[in-house]
């Protein structure tokens, strides 16, 4: 086995390589190597936290749907008594019509009653009138008998 | 595979016209050596001989050069992949480099409970260096010392060895282990100091009274961490590389279902040897970097 100087020289290189991989080409990998590493935690942090923010967003409309959902049963309900509140309205305001209309109609007839009256009174006065002079012909005082039947009349 | 066989057949022929199996093997295990000479010129070596000859004034120009090539390709492959890295869904070429860098951080991360942001790169430049230099392996052993050859020719050098897979060389592995084993005992001394180092060697397993004993069981153990490291590396390849040399050189023109069982096995040797090295030197820095003990 010849030892020579190769032996040194290998020597020199082992640590001439070593300085040389230890400052220029180590770091570089390094970096490279710890940014990734960075980068992927980064990442993995990134997707937890869309997935919180999902799961987040998921329970806030469901509590939108059930306040909605609470709501429009109180606006239901709200117009449902709006709405028998107006049919009850219908049916008083129709009611009172109804009797006004047969107060009106009660009024008409009357009247007319009293109008028939009148007319069958103005008539009746007449025929007894026309019967008595029949019955009497002549020997009746004419004035003296119109104060008698008029009482008749106005007694009818 | 056939251009294997056909170089391998070359190589046979090749310079000393009737080249036996030994010279063939022999000649791919020496190195491409450049150093001085025993009358003091520098030079590169012509013959395994006059390589011998220099002893320790020398150097491996292929193992060394391939060694430095493989590095530098990997720093600044991945320097370059780093910089127009992006922080989004990494594509192709950058998620390759991005598992092998979180491979990395991850033994790292279980086997080093302490702080220290130095020896993450050191293991990934210890991890795909490696790897890169092992996989020199699984090139056939004649492509490129047959064209270093072709190269070598025109300067007179028609029967240099060129030795293409670096971690074949002990100088190289041991070079690397022998680095590991100073931050070993730089990190020793950082976190205990000098006393805390010196008494784990001395007081240890045993208490004071046995001191002779301590350092005799302690101080083997600590010279035979970057001993084994390196020599686990080295003796992995180089009997790797030998079995391809003698598949080459044996078998001939048949060798290419054997090469090829042997490159599959090889496979698996490549990235475990690598992986390997890095392990033991973060499981030994971490050691290192244990503050002193109290009993």
């Amino acid at each position: 086995m010849d030892i020579t100087l190769t032996i040194i020289g290998q020597s020199v290189a082992f640590f001439v390589f070593w300085w040389f991989c230890a400052k220029y080409v180590w770091p570089l990998f390094m970096d490279v190597m710890n940014e990734r590493r960075q980068k992927i935690a980064d990442g993995l942090e990134a997707a937890a936290r869309a997935e919180e923010d999902l799961e987040l967003a998921q329970a806030k409309s469901t509590d939108q749907l059930k306040e909605a959902k609470v709501e429009a049963a109180g606006i239901i309900d709200l117009a449902n008594k709006r709405g028998s509140q107006i049919v009850e309205e219908a049916k008083d305001q129709a009611k009172e019509e109804a009797k006004r209309i047969v107060a009106g109609a009660q009024a008409d007839i009357e009247q007319e009653v009293n109008r028939a009256k009148e007319a069958l009174r103005a008539q009746v006065s007449a025929i007894a009138i026309a019967g008595a002079e029949k019955i009497l012909e002549g020997s009746i005082d004419q004035a003296a008998n119109e104060d008698m039947l008029n009482k008749l009349a106005s007694e009818l | 595979m056939a251009e294997l066989a056909e170089a391998a057949h070359a190589a046979a022929e090749h310079g000393a016209e009737s080249q036996t199996v030994q010279e063939y093997i022999s000649h791919h295990l020496s190195y491409l050596t450049y150093g001085r000479f025993p009358d003091g010129h520098w030079g590169l070596a012509h013959t395994i001989e006059e390589a011998t000859e220099m002893g320790f004034m020398s150097i491996h120009v292929d193992t060394m050069g391939w060694s430095l090539f493989l590095g530098a390709a990997f720093l600044l492959f991945f320097r370059h992949i780093g910089k127009r890295a992006t922080t989004g869904v990494p594509s192709g070429i950058q998620n390759f480099v991005e598992s092998i860098f979180e491979f990395v951080e991850a033994r790292v991360n279980e086997g080093f409970i302490y702080k220290n942001p130095y020896v993450a790169p050191l293991c990934l430049t210890v991890f795909v260096w490696i790897i890169l230099m092992n996989t020199m392996d699984l090139v056939p052993v004649d492509w490129i010392p047959e064209i270093a050859m072709a190269v070598g020719g025109l300067w007179g050098l028609e029967h240099m060895s060129f030795k293409v897979v670096p971690t074949t060389d002990p100088n190289i592995t041991m070079g690397m282990s022998i680095s590991v084993f100073f931050l070993i005992i730089y990190y020793s001394i950082k976190s205990k100091g000098v006393g805390g180092f010196l008494s784990e060697l001395a007081f240890h397993p045993f208490g004071k009274w046995m001191l002779p004993f301590n350092l005799i069981i302690e101080i083997p153990t600590l010279f035979a961490k970057p001993i084994s490291l390196g020599l686990r590396l080295f003796g992995n390849l180089y009997a790797g590389e030998l079995l391809f040399l003698l598949i080459s050189g044996l078998l001939g023109v048949y060798q290419l279902p054997a090469h090829f069982v042997w490159a599959v096995f090889h496979l698996l040797v490549v990235p475990l040897q690598a992986f390997v090295f890095m392990m033991l030197t973060i499981v030994y820095l971490n050691a290192a970097h244990e503050p002193v003990e109290h009993h």
